[in-house]
C-alpha cells in the first residue's frame, strides 16, 4: 500500500489506468480491499500473488467484466460506472487475453480477428482483413488464418487470441494468466509474443506466475495477497530485496 | 532392454506397421457385430429370415397385386389382397388442393413450385448467393404467395376463401409457416428467459410454462375461440390463421427450451471474450452466442420441426382441412367404399409424412456432419 502510493507520486494525472480506493465484494467476501494504483501510459505491470489473492479480479475490473462497489477506476480518462456507453468506450480501448483463450470456435482465426473491427469499429471488411493479416503475421501464425481454433495448438490459439485483441488497436492490454493452461513447451512462444508487444510500448497489465517474464519485461511488479496490494516495486529490488514478509514467503514458495 | 544394464539409448526407430488382418474391413465388422457369439448369430439369422419373409409380401401388396387403374371401387372390392392405388390416383387432385376451385389450382402449383425452389436454394449449403435466397424466401415470397393463394381483385385474381383451402397444400403451408415463425420466436423466448430484466424474464417463463403445460388441442381451441376476442372487433382473424397462430405458439415454447439448453452449454468465457472486444448485447448474441448455441441443439430443433409437422394433422379439429383430413374425407366416398381403401389411404398418408420427416432428419444429420468437419 504505502510503497504503491509512493511509486505513484511522480506519475501525475496522466495515467492510463487509475484505481482510487477500490473495494469489491463477492457476496460478503471482501475480494478487493482499498486498491490504489496508477498505471502510466506505456507502462508494463506484472501482477502476481497466491491464488485467490484477487489479482484476476483486479484486472477484470479494468474492462468491467467485474464491477467494483466502492472507489473509482478511471481508464484512459473515462471513469467506469453503470453507464453502458462508458463501459463500451473503455472496452473498445482495452484488449484482453484470457487464460483459456476464449477464441470463438465457430469462426476461423481470421474471422475471430476481424469480427470486432468490423462490427464495433465499423471498419470495412477488406481493411479489417488486411489489419488481421498483418497482426497474425506479427504473432507468426498467418499460415493458420483459415483454420478453426480447434485445429490449433494451445500456444497457437493464445497467440491468435493476442492478435484478435490487437486488431482493435487497443491502448491498453490486459493478460489474465495467459500461459497458465498451456503445455510447458508452448509457454515460451506466447511469452515471446508478449515481450515483443512490450517492446513496442504497449501499456500492459499482466497477471502471471512467470517470474522470468516479470524480471525481464515489467516496469513494476505488483504483489497482491488476500485482496490487497502488499508490495509494489521495480523487478530487480522486488525479486532481490522483497520488503514485506508475505512477499518473501510467496517468492520463496515459487522460486525454489 | 536387458535387466543387467540400467541405461538405454535407442539406435533406430521402430518401423510403422499395418494393422493385423481382420481388425478392419467389412468382414471384420460383420464378425464383430453380427456373428460374435452363438446368440448374436441366432438373432442375426432370425432377423434376416423375418425381413426375407415380410418384404416380398409387402412389395407384392404394393405393386404386383395392387389395382392401379379403375373408375370406381368395384375392382378393388374384388381384389382385396392388394393396395387400391386407383383410389389415391382418382382422389389425387382433392388430396392435393382440397376444395380450392379447379380453375384456380395453377396458383397453388406456382406457389408450391416457387417455394420449393427457394427452399432448395436456401438449404443447399454450397449454393451461390444464399443471402438472396433468404431474402426472397423470408421477405418477398410470403407476400407474393399470400396474394397468389388468397387472390387480389386488383390483379384480377379471384379471391379464394381459406375455408376452401385444403389437402397437402395446407399441410405444407402450415408446416412451413410454423417452422419459419416458431424458431425466431423460440429464440426470443429463450433469450427473454435468460434476460437480466425481471419483467422480460417473468413474461417469457409464464408463456413457456403455460404453453408447455397445456395439450396442443387445447391451444388450438383457444387460438380458435379466444384469439378473436383479443384483437379489435373490426379485424376477425382468418379461420386458417387461428390454428397457424396456435401451432406457432405451441412450437415456439418447446423451441425456446431447446435453445435455452444450447445457451446454457456455452461457457462464460465466450460471453466475456465478446464483451471484452466491445461487442454490445445484440451483436454478442447474434454473432457469437446464437451461432454456437443453435449449432449445438440442431438435433433438438429438428426434432421439434418433425413434431410440428406431425402436429399439423391436428388442425382439422378446428375445421381446417389438412392432408390427413382430406384423406379421411376421401375414404368416406361411397363410390370407393371397400375393405382395402382405408389401409391404402393411410399407408399412402403415412409414407407422405415419413418421407418429409425422414428428409428433415437426414438433412440435419448432413448439416451436423458439415459443421463438425469444418471445426475439427
Amino acid at each position: 500500500m504505502i510503497s504503491s502510493s509512493l511509486a505513484d507520486a511522480d506519475r501525475g494525472d496522466d495515467g492510463a489506468i487509475r484505481f482510487t480506493s477500490v473495494h469489491k465484494w463477492y457476496g460478503s467476501f471482501h475480494v478487493l480491499r482499498n486498491i490504489n494504483l496508477t498505471v502510466g501510459r506505456g507502462e508494463r505491470i506484472v501482477v502476481c500473488g497466491p491464488s485467490g489473492s484477487g489479482k484476476s479480479t483486479l484486472i477484470r475490473c479494468v474492462n468491467r467484466l467485474e464491477e467494483h462497489q466502492r472507489g473509482s477506476i478511471v481508464v484512459d480518462g473515462v471513469e467506469l460506472t453503470d453507464d453502458i456507453k462508458r463501459i463500451d468506450e473503455v472496452r473498445r480501448e482495452v484488449g484482453m487475453v484470457f487464460q483459456n483463450f476464449n477464441l470463438f470456435p465457430h469462426l476461423t482465426i481470421l474471422e475471430n480477428c476481424t469480427l470486432a473491427p468490423i462490427w464495433v469499429r465499423k471498419m470495412p471488411r477488406h481493411d479489417a482483413q488486411e489489419l488481421a493479416t498483418k497482426l497474425l503475421a506479427q504473432v507468426r501464425i498467418l499460415d493458420q488464418a483459415h483454420k478453426y481454433p480447434g485445429q490449433l495448438s494451445g500456444g497457437q490459439q493464445q497467440r491468435a487470441a493476442i492478435a484478435r485483441a490487437l486488431c482493435m488497436t487497443p491502448k491498453i492490454m490486459l493478460f489474465d494468466e495467459p500461459t497458465s493452461s498451456l503445455d510447458p513447451e508452448m509457454v515460451k512462444e506466447v511469452l515471446d509474443t508478449m515481450t515483443a508487444l512490450a517492446h513496442e510500448g504497449m501499456t500492459m497489465i499482466v497477471v502471471t506466475h512467470e517470474m522470468g517474464f516479470a524480471r525481464q519485461v515489467a516496469d513494476r511488479v505488483v504483489f497482491m495477497d488476500r485482496g490487497e496490494i502488499v508490495e509494489v516495486n521495480s523487478p530487480l529490488p522486488f525479486f532481490d530485496h522483497p520488503q514485506h514478509e508475505r512477499t518473501k514467503l510467496f517468492l520463496s514458495q515459487i522460486l525454489r | 532392454m536387458s535387466l543387467d544394464s540400467l541405461a538405454y539409448v535407442r539406435e533406430a526407430s521402430e518401423p510403422e506397421e499395418a494393422p493385423p488382418m481382420l481388425s478392419s474391413g467389412a468382414l471384420a465388422w460383420a464378425r464383430a457385430n453380427l456373428f460374435s457369439s452363438v446368440g448374436s448369430t441366432f438373432v442375426t439369422a432370425s432377423c434376416v429370415a423375418l425381413v426375407a419373409y415380410l418384404l416380398p409380401q409387402l412389395a407384392a401388396w404394393a405393386t404386383t397385386r395392387a389395382i392401379w387403374s379403375a373408375s370406381d371401387g368395384a375392382a378393388c372390392r374384388q381384389h382385396q389382397d392388394g393396395a387400391c392405388w386407383a383410389f389415391v390416383i382418382a382422389k389425387w387432385d382433392y388430396l392435393r388442393f382440397g376444395s380450392y376451385p379447379v380453375v384456380e389450382r395453377w396458383r397453388v402449383v406456382v406457389a408450391e413450385a416457387s417455394g420449393a425452389a427457394l427452399i432448395i436454394w436456401l438449404l443447399w449449403i454450397s449454393a451461390p448467393r444464399r443471402v438472396w435466397a433468404a431474402f426472397l424466401f423470408f421477405v418477398v415470397y410470403p407476400i407474393l404467395a399470400l396474394v397468389l393463394l388468397r387472390g387480389s381483385s386488383w390483379l384480377g385474381l379471384p379471391i379464394v376463401d381459406t375455408q376452401l383451402w385444403g389437402g397437402i397444400f395446407v399441410s405444407l403451408l402450415t408446416a412451413v409457416v410454423g417452422i419459419v415463425f416458431s424458431l425466431p420466436f423460440g429464440v426470443l423466448l429463450a433469450l427473454g428467459r435468460r434476460s437480466p430484466l425481471p419483467v422480460l424474464r417473468v413474461a417469457s417463463v409464464v408463456f413457456i410454462e403455460f404453453v408447455r403445460g397445456v395439450p396442443f388441442i387445447t391451444i388450438l381451441f383457444m387460438a380458435n375461440n379466444l384469439l378473436p376476442l383479443f384483437v379489435p372487433e373490426t379485424w376477425t382473424p382468418d379461420r386458417l390463421l387461428r390454428p397457424l397462430a396456435g401451432i406457432i405458439m405451441f412450437s415456439a415454447a418447446y423451441m425456446a427450451e431447446e435453445v435455452r439448453g444450447g445457451l446454457q452449454s456455452l461457457g462464460r468465457g465466450q460471453y466475456e471474450a465478446a464483451m471484452a472486444l466491445g461487442l454490445n448485447y445484440a451483436r454478442m448474441t447474434a454473432l457469437v452466442i446464437l451461432p454456437q448455441a443453435l449449432t449445438l441443439v440442431i438435433p433438438g430443433i429438428v426434432n421439434n420441426f418433425i413434431g410440428l409437422f406431425m402436429d399439423t394433422t391436428l388442425i382439422s379439429v378446428v375445421g381446417a382441412t389438412d392432408f390427413l383430413e382430406a384423406m379421411n374425407n376421401a375414404i368416406k366416398d361411397p363410390v370407393w367404399a371397400g375393405p382395402t381403401i382405408m389401409v391404402t389411404g393411410y399407408v399412402f398418408a403415412g409414407t407422405f409424412y415419413f418421407a418429409f420427416c425422414f428428409g428433415m432428419a437426414r438433412y440435419s444429420a448432413h448439416v451436423e456432419r458439415i459443421l463438425a468437419m469444418a471445426r475439427k
